[in-house]
């Protein structure tokens, strides 16, 4: 065990001293001091319950996306139907418990429409299935109904465009450094370090941002509509203002041949000149303002309502045929609402409402005060329990407390290279991990003692000391390996954190504790061959 | 130069004479923590059972005014909080039930929040908010649902990985030691009402790995004197093997404690229960590995002969084992 080839201590040192230089930028960092730019800098970042900030958990109802899905089904059915070289009249049409039936009048049609009907479903990704069935019942009766595996993809693509929204409007709030992504099938973790107050960010989120362009009823029965009940073609819709106590006043719109608001370049706050009131002006694309220009020509002196996340915005009359490709809305706004909805404008419309499940915000005071005690408590334990060690085992311990402090800057120096994030219970987890890093030195050292008292001569209760003790160690961290490993799996941010922590160090530390420090031995008792040890 | 030696050379401690008194203890400790846990409860954080907490630093004072702040958030109309102290006597965590219809409306929890938070800053011009946490009824569900899953299939893979290495036998024991360590430190948890959120759970994982590290070393000792002493009865082997392995328990746990007691007495005080936790399972992760995991050898009738079929294969020839 003496022979340490010369190839194999140079190898040693270099993983040693490349991790724990590793660790310099983080040290630095975490002192409170910046690193020079330019230089490599593999940092572990700050949990946000060290460095303060907002950790925000959305989630998506996905039988929103079901019946998205199946009125846009309806609306595609009825234009491709009626585009038909010899259209067919269907009737009955209702979209109500999850599929979309109709009956299709002239029974000598039925093969004709579900030709028609068919090209408007699709494959549903890669599973081999479709996403719709279609079925006729009592013989002209046609039944659409969402596969599972359709409404999985759908709700898929648009959790993928809800992240892109999400991310497009924190950056427009100009926050540094967010973290968006999906979690699970119908989550997207949001965390934003540094931010204080999430109600703005909260606010922006929740706003799906769905802007319509309805034309309203005037015929409807104005009792009926108070009462909620619909004209057939037409939807009643609330209106977003409402005085506190009293029903909010609705309004009865058609429910198809509006416009739908997604189709613009730009949302700006803007002012009503006359009133000094906050508005949002927006500006089509060639298209939506093409489509604009046609609705707002065709029924000049009528009521349209502008509607936003279903609720009813303003209902101006249209005075005019508006050509420009802009219009400007106007609502009950504060300057920070109409702002806010600007955004949500600009960076389109959530596929789905989002709803926060789960929010955490930590002040940046506490964080700070944590790493400081954190720090504090870890330096003090390192001290006492360094002095425990060189009391108890004198030379071994020197290289026990070396192999300690290498220990301590590797896994530091790793969690940079990877680029893990430290948490407060990582704080934690490297103070635990200095505890049980002796662990393995203690069963090398106290091996090595016995076996002296059985009296084998020094080198040989080295060596076997090590050869014995180390079973046991591989044993116990194995263990510890799997607990680590299931915390990570189920464990959220700050445990994970600490999981982390726990692997690397459960690796760094066997190496620390039985290969250099066996080296370190090794090099001893090959310079002086003493004939005893105290040990 | 003399080093210093907590445990003497040859320790010949005859811990296992009163392993059945010491069963006996420790049964009851473990039906008396049940009973405290199905009892009195434990405090469970808002990450289990939903709902909000603020946390709060009274920086100019030096104790937070607990009573009065019942009293202005119970004001508010949001029902009773519950409000406990976390490390200094000046910072309290305030928590709250979600209120009625905050899952569909998650915008009524938003209000609430605001409301306290604005509530404590206006009556007290000391108050830091330093974290609000909000969680849903649903997620909630889902976190105790993984915590638990976490538990359980730690303690499975591990105890299976013990059978895999040692006996099935030795793996009854490590499963039996830890669910005893984690019976108790719940059973504290219940005694003193501290907060028991999913950080807990974190150092149940960790209490789980360190007090099995503890009881593989002992393992692995008697393992390797049955292999020695094959003639050797049961009782006075284990003892033979806790003996040889005493001065590392000590020093070990020892070493262990020095840096946990610095982190519970310095460290940051939001981890207190967190550290509490695990210190307390040095405690009973020693005591187990001796007392829980060892005896249960004997009673499950472990012998020399678990290990020998390795090397009675070497002893006799091929031919005469047929």
């Amino acid at each position: 065990m003496l022979e340490f080839p010369r190839w194999k201590v140079i190898w040693l040192w270099l993983v040693t001293l490349g991790f724990a230089l590793a660790a310099l930028p983080s040290m630095v960092d975490l002192a409170g001091y910046r690193w020079p730019a330019g230089i490599y800098e593999p940092k572990v970042n700050l949990g946000l319950d060290l460095a303060g900030g907002s950790h925000i958990l959305l989630e998506a109802d996905p039988a929103q996306v079901r019946t998205q899905r199946i009125e846009g089904m309806e609306e595609s059915v009825r234009n491709k139907l009626r585009a038909m070289a010899q259209p067919v009249r269907i009737s009955d049409i209702s979209n109500n418990n999850g599929t979309l039936t109709f009956l299709v009048e002239d029974p000598g049609k039925i093969d004709a429409v579900r030709e028609a009907v068919l090209p408007l479903t699709n494959g549903a990704g890669l599973t081999g299935k479709r996403d719709w069935t279609i079925n006729v019942l009592d013989g002209n009766r046609f039944v659409m109904a969402p596969t599972q595996e359709g409404i999985d993809q759908a709700v898929s693509q648009a959790m993928d465009t809800a992240v892109e929204v999400v991310r497009k409007r924190i950056d427009a709030l100009g926050t540094k450094e967010p973290t968006i992504v999906r979690s699970g099938a119908t989550r997207i973790l949001v965390e934003v370090p540094g931010l204080q107050d999430p109600q703005a960010l909260k606010n922006l989120l929740g706003q799906t941002a769905k802007l319509e362009f309805k034309l309203v009823d005037g015929s409807a029965n104005p009792s009926d509509v108070a009462q909620g009940i619909a004209p057939p073609g037409d939807e009643i819709v609330p209106y977003a203002d409402v005085k506190p106590g009293q029903p909010a006043p609705k309004i009865a719109v058609h429910r198809l041949g509006g416009i739908r608001g997604d189709e613009l370049t730009n949302a700006q706050l803007s002012n009503n000149p006359q009133t000094n009131a906050a508005t949002v002006t927006i500006t089509f694309n060639s298209d939506g303002g093409a489509k604009f220009a046609k609705l707002t020509s065709a029924n000049v002196g009528k009521p349209f309502a502008i509607i936003l996340d279903g609720k009813v915005l303003s209902a101006p009359e249209i005075h005019e045929a508006i050509l420009g490709g802009s219009a400007v809305i106007s609502g009950n706004f504060t300057t920070d609402s109409a702002s806010q909805l600007a955004i949500s404008l600009r960076s389109g419309a959530l596929p789905v409402d989002l709803k926060v499940v789960e929010e955490s915000t930590v002040g940046p005071d506490l964080g700070a005060d944590s790493i400081r005690k954190g720090m504090i408590a870890m330096g003090v334990g390192t001290l006492a329990l360094a002095a425990f060690i060189l009391v108890t085992y004198g030379r071994f311990g020197v290289y026990a407390c070396c192999a300690l402090v290498l220990n301590l800057f590797m896994i530091l120096g790793a969690m940079g290279i990877i680029g893990t994030t430290l948490t407060l219970p990582g704080i934690a987890g490297f103070v635990l991990t200095i505890g049980a890093a002796v662990d393995a030195q203690v069963l090398i050292f106290e091996r090595i003692r016995e076996e002296r008292h059985r009296g084998r001569r020094v080198v040989q209760a080295v060596e076997i000391g090590y050869k014995e003790a180390t079973r046991a160690i591989f044993d116990a961290n194995f263990t510890n390996i799997i607990a680590a490993t299931l915390m990570f799996a189920f464990g959220s941010g700050p445990v994970q954190g600490f999981a982390v922590v726990l692997m690397i160090g459960i690796v760094t530390s066997v190496f620390t504790a039985v290969t250099m420090t066996r080296m370190w031995v090794a090099q001893w008792l090959r310079r002086t061959r003493p004939a005893e040890i105290t040990i | 130069m003399k080093l210093l030696k907590l445990v003497p050379d040859n320790t010949n401690i005859h811990f296992l004479r009163w392993r059945v008194p010491f069963y006996i203890g420790s049964l009851l400790l473990m039906a008396a923590s049940w009973g405290l846990v199905l009892t009195r409860g434990l405090n469970l954080g808002v990450d289990f059972v939903g709902g909000q907490m603020v946390r709060v630093t009274f920086q100019h004072s030096a104790e937070a005014p607990i009573a009065a702040l019942r009293g202005e958030i119970t004001r508010l109309g949001y029902g009773e909080p519950i409000i406990q102290r976390y490390g200094q006597p000046n910072q309290v965590s305030i928590r709250m039930k979600l209120p009625a219809g905050a899952d569909r409306d998650p915008a009524l929890s938003d209000t609430m929040a605001r409301t306290i938070t604005t509530a404590v800053k206006a009556d007290h011009a000391d108050a830091r908010i330093d974290g609000v946490d909000a969680v849903s009824g649903k997620v909630s569900k889902e976190l105790g649902w993984d915590a638990f899953k976490a538990l359980g299939l730690a303690a499975i893979f591990v105890a299976g990985y013990i059978w895999l290495r040692f006996e099935w036998q030795f793996g009854i024991g490590a499963l039996l030691s830890l669910v005893h360590d984690v019976t108790l430190t719940l059973g504290m948890f219940a005694l003193t009402q501290m907060e028991f959120d999913l950080n807990i759970v974190a150092a149940l994982l960790t209490l789980i790995g360190y007090s099995l590290n503890d009881t593989i070393v002992v393992y692995d000792r008697i393992r390797e004197n049955l292999k020695k002493y094959r003639k050797m009865p049961m009782p006075e082997l284990l003892d033979l093997s806790v003996n040889e392995t005493l001065a590392r328990t000590i020093v070990t746990s020892l070493s262990m404690l020095i840096t946990l007691i610095a982190l519970l007495l310095l460290g940051p005080p939001v981890i207190f229960g967190f550290t509490a936790a695990i210190t307390l399972g040095i405690f009973v992760g020693t005591y187990s590995s001796i007392y829980m995991a060892a005896p249960i050898l004997i009673w499950l009738k472990v012998s020399s002969k678990s290990f020998v079929p390795g090397e009675a294969a070497g002893d006799i020839p091929a031919a005469a084992k047929r």
